[in-house]
């Protein structure tokens, strides 16, 4: 009888591997390196293991994808908050990875507790990646009024200039953000085993939880395991001082910024401060600030005038607008890199050409419902309602998508460069939604200050310019 | 793919509606006799409506349908709304402010989620608020409003239970405690836990006495209250003022012959309320319940400005309304001749019977046996037409010449 685990991939990733190996478990394929995303055991063959970003893992665990699932309980407990019925067991804590979900806010907000905050403010905005547990936390406080940005990450960047509070995850490595204070703790995390409750219940699972309990003191198992791999410490935060008419602009992290660098750097702006490890770098315009935070984030997030202006992709402007129609949010200037397109992908085992297939498959009853995955959750809803490809079920997920087909999803939105990489992994491109390059975003609705208003078009002229060269 | 209804709905089939419309016709021309007028709010609102006020627990709350809707790029979440007087008191404050007191009422869905699917998460409500007045006697009219409804619809034996959350609220805050851990007290006590109470009577011996027969004893007068209030106001002096105004209440009910037992565990989620609290109980199941919440319309920010309200939880009754149909005759009219003379010939005989105040229907292919008393076959020459009445109570089939001959059939039916 096959049996199916969800193993976490990034910051869990090297303790779970030891966790496994000393569990006895002959894996292959389950490192930082690999490239798969579905590592092989020998010795166990009816062993089945995927790799998700471990949000994905409670819910393709409580959905009976997989018999059994490891990742934070901060995400077990993201999805029981708002939805206790959900079909999962927590098996057992498994002593690692360890990490405190607090309530933070700005140092210079000058609030010493929450009941002086609510005393202070009318809304209070509430950044996170963790909606479900704010919002819970909103209401056991009794907050009067308050408005919760979801966010894909850099929680703690955003106050107090961009929100009020963070709702962030800590570890024991990460050094807390100076600007940030915390003021409560919420949760204290560390990796989990999750069952899904059906399998918990008639499935054996034995064979794997026997080797899984047979390790002893885990937590020092692992750590002798980790001793060789010694992390590194952050840069502490340069302090900033609030400035109302400061024009906020947003940079992205991850796969963009070196690109944005680049087109900045030719663009005549220096980014100074090291812009990999701060998330507060300076830049060479007077009057202009800098936070680095996800591009997911920030048509939203430029939407509630917490940014003035934003480097992001017009992927993420059009998921937010598809969204939010009524949202503030445009794009004011195309700067042309970062280019990939976005498109729909199956399984090379699934025989459609082009979503007319697909639909003729699920009229014939071959597919009884389509399962969509995405990290672009409203532009795949679109995709799905335009193209008729009813009954469709959407499945987010927060990275690694490519994984999900064919077992988990039959239909990938996803953006590519080369196409390259979908290919490795057997999948092939069945129509084009469009192309996307970086741009810049502003809000319709324009600021009252007019000094502010007056860097915020001088900054556009600069970079105007730079996109005509390019 | 089968469709289904979503988990946790209900459809309501024409019997049932026939009966929803039944308890609300009644409560409607009940509210309308007593001066009220109808009011409807949206099904949507916004979830810091109801965060606002801080009067909902963060439990009900939990509960609530709230979600993003399209304008929701602010972070501003909308709710399905979760009950009916956090609305009409917005209502009001946005609209009506001028009116003094205003007497409101409407017939509302309600959305609450329920985890396990089985009861409804929508629920129908017919509730009543008084608005601008701080009388005693506007919440006994509320009480007995309600008690007329429910007695107009033929339902026999319900309970009026009458509990005082100022009264709670008072002591549980003279013996030292926060409004959270108010609450979870009450609650306690409640449950049963003697511990809680053995442990206020040892911190404040005072309370030997007064607090089990605060919590425990049932009373049925006001005299029964007038003793509390000796034995409790001694200790407290601060009882005082919701003493008498529950002695006031009672009173007036006593002296209206209106039944009702004190019963103060019956104050039960106390907090949204700041008087009198009063529950309507049928067989063990609270058919509607309301009180007085003073605190709220301030809160909301309309300024300082009483209330107070009722609302009748039509779907926990329903099933005690004994069945109750339209007698109007039903005649089925079936035309005979397939032409369009005579489908006219149909229309004006059909038409005419409405005006004599029948129910008629056109047979538009009824297969197998049909619940109208009367069938109405048309036959013949489209110029003089035959009628054939059948009466299906008796299996008779009578003639008729024409339509006045109908009618008078029909008529006579009636009388016999």
């Amino acid at each position: 009888m096959q049996l199916k685990l969800a193993l976490p991939k990034g910051r869990l990733l090297p303790w779970t591997n030891i966790l496994l190996q000393k569990s006895g478990l002959e894996l292959s394929g389950y490192n930082e390196h690999s490239r798969s995303y579905r590592p092989q055991c020998s010795n166990l063959p009816d062993l089945f293991l995927k790799i998700f970003h471990e949000r994905d893992i409670p819910i393709q665990v409580a959905v009976g994808n997989y018999d059994l699932g490891i990742c934070g309980l901060d995400w077990v407990e993201e999805l029981l908050v708002k939805y206790p019925s959900s079909a999962l067991v927590k098996v057992r804590d498994l002593g690692y990875g360890e990490s405190d979900l607090c309530v933070a806010i700005g140092k210079s907000a000058k609030v010493a507790s929450i009941e002086e905050l609510k005393s202070k403010v009318d809304t209070i905005r509430i950044a996170t990646e963790y909606p479900n547990l704010a919002e819970s936390f909103a209401l056991r406080l009794r907050l009067k009024r308050f408005n919760i940005f979801p966010l894909w990450g850099a929680a703690e960047v955003y106050p107090p200039e961009s929100a009020d509070l963070a709702l962030l995850s800590q570890t024991p490595d990460s050094l807390f953000d100076q600007e940030l204070i915390p003021l409560t703790s919420i949760l204290c995390s560390s990796a989990f085993l999750i069952a899904y409750q059906p399998s918990w219940e008639s499935k054996d699972l034995s064979p794997l939880l026997h080797r899984l309990y047979a390790v002893g003191n885990m937590e020092k198992e692992i750590e002798e395991g980790l001793k060789s791999q010694g992390g590194g410490t952050k840069e502490p935060f340069s302090s900033s001082q609030l400035q109302d008419s400061a024009v906020w602009l947003a940079l992205p992290d991850g796969h963009q910024q070196k690109p944005t660098l680049e087109f900045l750097r030719k663009s005549g702006i220096k980014i100074e401060g090291q812009f990999a490890e701060s998330r507060r770098p300076t830049i060479s315009l007077e009057g202009v600030k800098v936070k680095v935070i996800r591009p997911q984030d920030m048509p939203l997030q430029v939407a509630n005038k917490n940014f003035d202006l934003a480097i992001t992709g017009k992927d993420w402007l059009y998921d937010h607008l598809y969204r939010f129609p009524s949202s503030p949010v445009k794009e004011v200037l195309d700067l042309g890199f970062g280019k990939v397109r976005v498109v729909a992908v199956v399984s090379n085992k699934l025989l459609v050409d082009s979503p007319q297939d697909l639909r003729e498959l699920l009229r014939r009853g071959s597919l009884t419902t389509l399962r969509v995955a995405s990290e672009y959750t409203n532009i795949a809803d679109k995709y799905a309602r335009d193209n008729h490809l009813s009954p469709y079920r959407l499945i987010p997920t927060w990275g690694a998508s490519e994984a999900f087909l064919p077992e988990d999803a039959d239909l990938l939105i996803e953006n590519v460069q080369t196409g390259r990489t979908l290919a490795q992994h057997n999948l092939k491109i069945i129509d084009t939604l469009f192309e996307s390059s970086a741009c810049l975003i502003s809000s319709t609705f324009s600021s009252g200050d007019l000094s502010k208003r007056k860097r915020m078009n001088y900054v556009l002229q600069i970079l105007r310019q730079a996109a005509r060269r390019n | 793919m089968k469709t289904q209804r979503c988990k946790g709905s209900r459809d309501l089939l024409p019997e049932d509606m026939v009966r929803f419309r039944y308890i609300e016709g009644v409560f409607r021309s009940c509210c309308l006799e007593w001066g009220y007028k109808e009011i409807r709010t949206p099904t949507l609102e916004y979830l810091h409506l109801f965060t606002s006020t801080g009067t909902l627990t963060p439990s009900m709350l939990n509960k609530v349908y709230s979600f993003l809707d399209w304008d929701g790029w602010s972070g501003e979440r909308v709710v399905l709304r979760p009950e009916g007087t956090i609305p009409a008191a917005r209502l009001y404050i946005e609209n009506l402010l001028q009116l003094r007191p205003a007497k409101l009422f409407y017939v509302e869905n309600v959305f609450s989620f329920e985890e396990t699917g089985k009861e409804s998460r929508e629920r129908w409500q017919c509730g009543a608020e008084i608005i601008g007045s701080a009388k005693p006697s506007a919440d006994v009219e509320l009480m007995l409003l309600a008690l007329e409804t429910l007695s107009k619809l033929g339902i026999k034996g319900v309970e009026l239970r009458l509990s005082h959350a100022g009264l709670i609220k008072a002591l549980l805050h003279e013996l030292g405690l926060t409004p959270v851990e108010q609450n979870q007290v009450f609650d306690r006590i409640l449950d049963g836990d003697t511990e809680v109470m053995k442990k206020m009577i040892g911190a404040n011996p005072q309370l030997r006495d007064s607090l089990p027969l605060l919590f425990e004893l049932k009373g049925k007068s006001p005299g029964f209250l007038q003793n509390l209030k000796a034995s409790l106001v001694k200790v407290f002096p601060d009882l005082e003022v919701s003493m008498e105004d529950f002695v006031t209440i009672a009173q007036l009910l006593s002296e209206l012959g209106c039944e009702y037992q004190v019963d103060i565990a019956s104050g039960k989620g106390f907090e949204y309320y700041t008087g009198v609290i009063f529950r309507l109980y049928l067989e063990r199941h609270e058919v509607g319940g309301g009180g007085r919440y003073n605190d709220l319309i301030p809160l909301l920010g309309g300024g300082n400005i009483s209330a107070s309200g009722f609302a009748l939880h039509v779907d926990r009754f329903m099933d005690f309304i004994e069945d109750w149909q339209d007698t109007t005759p039903r005649v089925l009219v079936r035309g005979e001749v397939n032409t369009v003379k005579g489908e006219k010939v149909c229309f004006e005989i059909a038409s005419l019977l409405r005006k004599a105040g029948y129910v008629a229907e056109l047979d538009q292919g009824y297969t197998g046996a049909s619940d109208h008393r009367w069938i109405l076959s048309i036959q013949g020459m489209e110029e003089k037409p035959a009628f054939l009445l059948t009466d299906q109570a008796s299996g008779k089939i009578i003639e008729a010449n024409s339509p006045t001959d109908i009618l008078g059939i029909l008529q006579a039916s009636k009388c016999n």
